[in-house]
């Protein structure tokens, strides 16, 4: 089913000390604490984390709810904020493919697939042989979702006690995380191009359109990242 | 089981459909890719540019919390984070620490 030793060297994984379960936690931490002060009970906030385990649509689930969005505009927009997961689970799973596996693994470990797991897997997919990558993978994907779940649950917990600035605060620590993550991960020019023209273009495709600027400018600045990548090989 | 409550099942469960629809159809599309082809290369582009552009978005154009500090704040924490980041050879705690305490403090200060 599935090998424990690789299993193991993935959980393990997230307990160094520049491991991303200090942003993810800080994250999970203040969504925890956002969700019961919009008025979640303890079961749905944790339920939140454990079947959807993506800040960002949880963010916007949250936001959508406190105006009365429908379920439909709410579902429109949780996909268009996490679709950035579709390209990112592309560019990692065929580099976990083995004959030798079976595929519900990757359709139950798919769950787990979220920045934090997907740097991490990126990173480490060399060092673990071909065969086994999928179980390694399952690992830092139950370390990272355990880790936010028990970070909402402890944010719910003492989210009387955080004040505003530091949810504020706590708020940052995500994006600088990630961000010098990302800017770590710029090995080629192909990536370097990725996340260079990614971070402007965000931004700038939110003046046009609020909803879709994170696909605009994704994958604007991902096909001319790829193409400054080719021409340069 | 109370109205509300009732509603805000129905949210979870359509957020999480809406999550897991991106995660389940990338796992089925990359059933076809070989890791070496340029469709790989391409897609590895579009991971990396769309999260850059998710984060700097969070920064520039915050949603919840992280809006109540002005915009100049908070590109000013991300810079020196990121300066830190790499006068520490890469070291991805000090700025993670640095970046919560700064924004803390110049929101109560500035």
């Amino acid at each position: 089913m599935i090998r424990s030793g690789f299993y193991l060297k993935g959980l393990l994984s997230v307990r160094s000390a520049d491991s991303p379960a200090i942003a993810l936690g800080c994250s999970f931490l203040a969504i925890g604490a956002l969700l019961k002060n919009i008025g979640f009970n303890f079961q749905q906030s944790v339920s939140s984390t454990l079947f959807t385990y993506a800040l960002p649509g949880q963010l916007v689930m949250a936001e959508s709810f406190l105006v009365g969005a429908s379920l439909v505009n709410i579902f429109i927009a949780v996909w268009l904020v996490n679709a950035r997961l579709f390209p990112m689970a592309v560019s990692m799973f065929p580099l976990l493919k083995s004959k030798k596996q079976p595929k519900w693994k990757y359709y139950i470990s798919c769950h787990f697939l979220a920045v934090s797991s997907w740097l991490i897997m990126k990173k480490d997919y060399r060092t673990i042989d071909e065969s086994y990558r999928i179980d390694f993978w399952m690992g830092i994907g139950t370390a990272t979702w355990s880790v936010a779940i028990l970070s909402t649950i402890l944010g719910y917990l003492i989210s009387d006690y955080l004040s505003k600035d530091m949810m504020i605060g706590l708020a940052i620590v995500n994006p600088v995380y990630f961000f010098c993550m990302l800017l770590g991960s710029m090995k080629n020019i192909a990536i370097g191009t990725s996340v260079i023209l990614g971070t402007i273009l965000g931004p700038v495709f939110y003046l046009i359109s609020p909803e879709w600027c994170i696909l605009y400018g994704g994958v604007t600045a991902g096909i001319i990242a790829f193409f400054a990548g080719e021409i340069n090989d | 089981m109370t109205d509300f409550s009732s509603n805000i099942i129905l949210v979870i469960a359509v957020t999480s459909i809406a999550t897991y629809l991106s995660r389940s159809l990338g796992v089925l599309f990359s059933e076809r890719i070989d890791e070496n082809s340029k469709i790989f290369r391409l897609f590895d582009c579009i991971a990396y540019s769309t999260l850059a552009a998710l984060i700097s978005k969070v920064v520039v154009f915050p949603a919840g919390d992280l809006g109540e500090a002005s915009n100049l704040i908070r590109l000013i924490v991300v810079f020196v984070c990121v300066g830190v980041f790499f006068i520490a050879k890469r070291n991805l705690v000090y700025p993670t620490v640095l970046s919560a305490i700064l924004l803390t403090t110049l929101i109560k200060f500035v």
